[in-house]
C-alpha cells in the first residue's frame, strides 16, 4: 500500500536541519489498523505528514523514499505514486483526520458548506444537491444525525465535531486514512464512541487506517499492529497483542509498566529523564540515557530495527 | 483548627453561570447542591468526571477563584467565602490552600525564568523577606519534588519537559507548607511516560509532609491508584463516592459503570469490538 524506505525527514530551523523522522522504514498494509505511539516530540505527527506526502513549508524529505501503490478503478491496474505526487490523491485515496477538530473548521460556515467546499471539482460537477444527498446517506450509514449539516462548528460538541471530521475524511472510501491523535482532549466516553466509529468505518471500507496516539490504551483497543516511536526512530513494531504481551524494547516495557490499571495498586513508575534533543541526537541508541540496562555499546552504536519473531521487530542490542 | 474539625467541609455548594448573549436569561448550573468532607488527616480525594461535570468549577471555588452562588466552603473553622463570619484573610488562605493547574506550559511566562515564580511565591507568602533568604526555602521545596535549584535556576519554560514543569509547579505550591493542594487535571498534559512520576509525588508528599490533595481528573485509573476517596461527578452533582476498592469493585451508579467501561485499559478489550 504505502512504503517508507529509510526516510529522513524534518524541519529547517535557525540551528540547521532537525530530523524528526530519522532512518525510518515502514510499510502500511491493506486492510489493517496501524498505531503509532510515543512521547511528545518523538516524530509521530511528522511521520504521519510523510505518509500523507505533506511536504513543503518547513518540512522536507532529506533522504530515503516514499511510494504508494493504489488500485486505479478507471484503468483497473495498481498504480505506483512517489511521495511528492501523493498530494494529488488527497481525499480520494489518501485522507487525513487532523488533531483538534475545533481549530480545523471554519467557525463562520455551516458544516454543509464546509463539506461541499472541500469536495474536488469533478465531484461537484455532478450537482450540489445530488452530492448533498450522498453525504446525508453516508452520515445516516454512520448513525450521525443529518441535522449536523445545518449547524455551525460551535453548536456541536467536541465529539460530534470529530465525528463530522471522520465522516468527511472517509466519504470517498479512501484507501488510506491517517488520524492524528483523533481522541486527544475528548472525554473517555466520547473517546470510546469515536474509536468504535473509526474501527467500524475501517472494517466496512476495508481500507488501511494509521492512528497516532500517545495513549497506549487506545492502541490496545483498536489497532492490529503498533509501532513505538522514540526520538525520531521506530524502536519496536509488531502485532499489537504480541507487543503488549511480550514487549522487547526497554522503552516499550517501561511505557507499559508505567500505566496504572483499575483494580491494581502496585507501584507504577514513570520513566525518568527526557528524550534527547533532535537537533543534536546522540551517536548510539537514543534511549540509552534513560535505559537502566544500557551498556557502552548502546552509547556507541545505534541499533538496527531487526525482526526477532515473525513480524515483530525491535531496535535494541540486548533484546 | 482543632484536630477534630474536618480539613475541608463543603455544604450545599452551587454555582450558576449565565449562558448566551447579553440579554440571554439562560442559566446553567455548573455545580448543584454539592457537599463534601475531607478529614483532618493527610489524604487524597480524587474528583472524577467528564468535561462539563463541574469538577473544575468546584476546584476554582475551593481555591477562592470563583464565588459560589450559594452554599459554604469551610477550611477548618474558617469560611473560604465570607458570607457571615470568619472569612480567612487572603494571605492566610493562600498559605493554607495552594493550586496546581492543568497546563504546565501555560503556567509560566515565556519571558521570565521559572525560578522567578518560586522566589516570588516565597516572598509574597511571607516565607522569606529577601531574595537571598528565599533561596533556602525554594531549594527545600524543589528537593521535595526531586529537583535541585542549580538545575532550575535561570532557565526558561522551553528548557523543561512537561513533567519537569509540573514538578516545579508542585514545588511552588509546597513553599508555604500548605494543608491542602487542589490539583486540576495535573497530568492530562504530561506525557504518559512521566505521568506516574507526578502521581507518585502526591502520595509521597501526603505521607512525608502531611499535605492533603483534591485531585481533579478524568482518569479513573490514576484516581484509583493514588486516592483514599473517589468522588464521581456528573452534571454538577456527586453521583457516587467511596473508597477506591469498593467503588471500582462494586459501582452503584450507572454513570460510574459507564466511565469504567469506557476506559481504554490494557488487557481488557471492549466487548463491542468483537461485533465489528
Amino acid at each position: 500500500m504505502i512504503h517508507l524506505n529509510n526516510v529522513r525527514a524534518g524541519y529547517s530551523t535557525a540551528d540547521g536541519f532537525v530530523a524528526a523522522v530519522d532512518g525510518v522504514s515502514l510499510q502500511v498494509e491493506d486492510n489493517e489498523i496501524l498505531g503509532v505511539a510515543g512521547e511528545s516530540g518523538c516524530g509521530k505527527s511528522t511521520l504521519l505528514k510523510v505518509l500523507y506526502g505533506h511536504f513543503g513549508g518547513s518540512l522536507s524529505l532529506a533522504s530515503g523514499s516514499v511510494h504508494a501503490e493504489f488500485y486505479d478503478a478507471e484503468s483497473g491496474e495498481t498504480v505506483t505514486h512517489e511521495g511528492h505526487q501523493l498530494h494529488k490523491l488527497w481525499w480520494r485515496k489518501l485522507s487525513y483526520i487532523p488533531q483538534g477538530s475545533m481549530s480545523v473548521m471554519n467557525p463562520v460556515a455551516r458544516i454543509e458548506a464546509q463539506l461541499i467546499e472541500a469536495l474536488p471539482p469533478a465531484i461537484l460537477q455532478r450537482g450540489g444537491n445530488s452530492v448533498l444527498e450522498e453525504i446525508k446517506s453516508f452520515l445516516s450509514e454512520l448513525n450521525l444525525p443529518v441535522s449536523v449539516l445545518k449547524a455551525y462548528p460551535h453548536q456541536l460538541s467536541g465529539g460530534m465535531r470529530q465525528r463530522v471530521m471522520i465522516a468527511m475524511a472517509c466519504f470517498f472510501y479512501p484507501s488510506l486514512v491517517l488520524a492524528d491523535e483523533p481522541t486527544t482532549a475528548l472525554d473517555v466516553v466520547v473517546q470510546k464512541n469515536i474509536l468504535l466509529l473509526l474501527k467500524t468505518i475501517q472494517r466496512r471500507q476495508k481500507n488501511a487506517l494509521v492512528i497516532v496516539s500517545h495513549d497506549l490504551g487506545v492502541h490496545y483497543q483498536v489497532t492490529d499492529r503498533i509501532a513505538i516511536a522514540y526520538a525520531g526512530k521506530i524502536v519496536e513494531i509488531g502485532p499489537t497483542r504480541e507487543v503488549f504481551a511480550n514487549p522487547l524494547h526497554p522503552y516499550t516495557r517501561a511505557l507499559i509498566e508505567s500505566l496504572p490499571r483499575l483494580g491494581e495498586r502496585s507501584l507504577r513508575r514513570g520513566i525518568e529523564g527526557r528524550p534527547p534533543d533532535l537537533a543534536s541526537p546522540p551517536t548510539g541508541c537514543r534511549f540509552a540515557q534513560r535505559c537502566s540496562k544500557s551498556e557502552d555499546i548502546c552509547r556507541q552504536i545505534s541499533p538496527e530495527l531487526i525482526d526477532r519473531t515473525q513480524k515483530h521487530a525491535v531496535a535494541c542490542h540486548f533484546s | 483548627m482543632s484536630p477534630t474539625d474536618p480539613l475541608l467541609e463543603i455544604s450545599g455548594l452551587s454555582k450558576v453561570f449565565r449562558r448566551g448573549g447579553l440579554f440571554s436569561r439562560e442559566r446553567i448550573k455548573a455545580v448543584d447542591d454539592l457537599s463534601l468532607v475531607l478529614p483532618n488527616k493527610p489524604s487524597v480525594c480524587a474528583v472524577v468526571g467528564e468535561s462539563g461535570s463541574g469538577k473544575t468549577t468546584l476546584a476554582r471555588m475551593i481555591l477562592r477563584l470563583e464565588k459560589p452562588s450559594s452554599g459554604r466552603i469551610m477550611i477548618g473553622r474558617s469560611n473560604v467565602f465570607g458570607g457571615d463570619t470568619n472569612r480567612l484573610p487572603d494571605l492566610d488562605f493562600r498559605r493554607l490552600v495552594q493550586p496546581i493547574f492543568q497546563n504546565p506550559f501555560e503556567s509560566y511566562s515565556i519571558h521570565l525564568p521559572v525560578d522567578f515564580y518560586l522566589y516570588r511565591t516565597a516572598i509574597n507568602l511571607g516565607q522569606a523577606t529577601e531574595l537571598e533568604d528565599a533561596r533556602s526555602v525554594v531549594d527545600e521545596a524543589l528537593q521535595s519534588v526531586g529537583l535541585e535549584l542549580e538545575r532550575v535556576q535561570g532557565k526558561y519554560v522551553h528548557q523543561f519537559s512537561g513533567g519537569e514543569l509540573q514538578r516545579i509547579a508542585i514545588a511552588r505550591a509546597l513553599i508555604p507548607k500548605p494543608r491542602l493542594i487542589v490539583a486540576d487535571e495535573p497530568v492530562s498534559m504530561v506525557d504518559a511516560s512521566l505521568r506516574m512520576t507526578i502521581v507518585n509525588l502526591f502520595d509521597e508528599i501526603r505521607k512525608t509532609l502531611g499535605i492533603s490533595f483534591v485531585y481533579i481528573t478524568h482518569d479513573l485509573s490514576t484516581a484509583y491508584y493514588v486516592a483514599d476517596q473517589i468522588v464521581i461527578m456528573s452534571q454538577g452533582q456527586i453521583v457516587e463516592r467511596g473508597e477506591p476498592g469498593q467503588l471500582i469493585e462494586a459501582p452503584n451508579h450507572q454513570y460510574t459503570r459507564i466511565l469504567m467501561d469506557a476506559m481504554p485499559q490494557i488487557g481488557v478489550r471492549w466487548p463491542e469490538l468483537d461485533t465489528l
